[in-house]
């Protein structure tokens, strides 16, 4: 999935409605109409939405069905899912340095620049509560 | 460097607001874990991302105060900005850009929770401009900007699962 396909994902998804109607077609199976139902919207505005989330990947309309009900494709979820874990796992790779360098606080032989009295950018009273 | 963290982070994105919820607990005291947030040497150590080395330029770490830092690798550099906007004990209020968004600016709050027992967790909430700005950051992994940071990552993914 490239980085354009995927930003469209998240942008169909960034809308609260889009992401209602997926929440409800993550049950099963609606048409258009059975989905724009709760909403105090056009029909039009429904099949807006609807478009949205097809040209995103994220829901398909089969073609030979008469009332053409909406389908969630899961798949693409995992695939968001997944970078979602990528980011994650980023945040965890950097807390990971953080551990370390906590660990050598901890033993006392962390150097750092709060050993210097002439660094002007630190509140002395951080220091203190660093300390 | 592959070995399992003893503690997992947790990331969730609010359903209705552009916001980006992280918790991480450390062996550490609250106060450790605020000079590691606020002592430029300490911080500049782990904030990666890895492999690049991080540069500060400016570093005022109190209330009112601003920071400038700059992530580089062969040759190339990317710079991020912003201002401390409170600076407790207990919690760091700061903004945060990247310079080549310079339109983009996020609102971090940090909050460390004494668990006792030597164990603090930090609570890390952004707050961006949209939904959208959100979502592709979380897409995007804006900490670096860099296409290649995925193929670095890939391949860490690559050797946790091997």
């Amino acid at each position: 999935m490239s980085d354009d396909s995927l930003s469209r994902v998240f942008a169909a998804l960034a809308d609260p409605t889009r992401r209602d109607m997926v929440a409800r077609l993550a049950v099963g199976d609606a048409t258009v109409g059975q989905l724009a139902a709760p909403y105090d919207v056009s029909m039009q505005a429904v099949s807006k939405h609807i478009k949205v989330l097809e040209e995103a990947g994220l829901v398909s309309r089969s073609r030979d069905a008469q009332r053409r009900p909406c389908h969630l494709e899961a798949e693409v979820f995992d695939l968001m899912t997944k970078w979602i874990e990528r980011y994650q796992q980023r945040a965890q790779e950097r807390y990971r340095r953080l551990d370390a360098v906590l660990a050598e606080m901890n033993d006392g032989a962390a150097h750092t620049s709060n050993d210097n009295n002439d660094n002007p950018g630190l509140d002395p009273t951080i220091r203190g509560a660093a300390s | 460097m592959t070995t399992a963290a003893k503690y997992d982070v947790t990331i969730s994105a609010d359903a209705e607001l552009p916001i980006i919820h992280m918790t991480r607990d450390f062996d550490a005291t609250p106060a450790q874990l605020h000079r590691a947030h606020t002592d430029p040497e300490l911080f500049a150590r782990w904030v990666g991302p890895d492999g690049m080395d991080t540069r500060i330029e400016h570093w005022d770490a109190r209330t009112g105060g601003s920071w400038r830092y700059v992530a580089g690798r062969d040759g190339e550099e990317y710079g991020f900005y912003g201002a401390f906007h409170e600076i407790r004990p207990d919690r760091i209020v700061q903004t945060f850009t990247f310079a080549g968004q310079p339109d983009g600016v996020a609102l971090e709050t940090l909050t460390f929770e004494d668990l006792g027992n030597g164990v603090t967790r930090l609570h890390a909430q952004s707050l961006v401009d949209s939904m959208e700005g959100r979502d592709q950051w979380l897409a995007s992994g804006m900490e670096t900007g860099v296409e290649e940071g995925y193929a670095k990552l890939d391949a860490l993914l690559g050797e946790i699962d091997g």
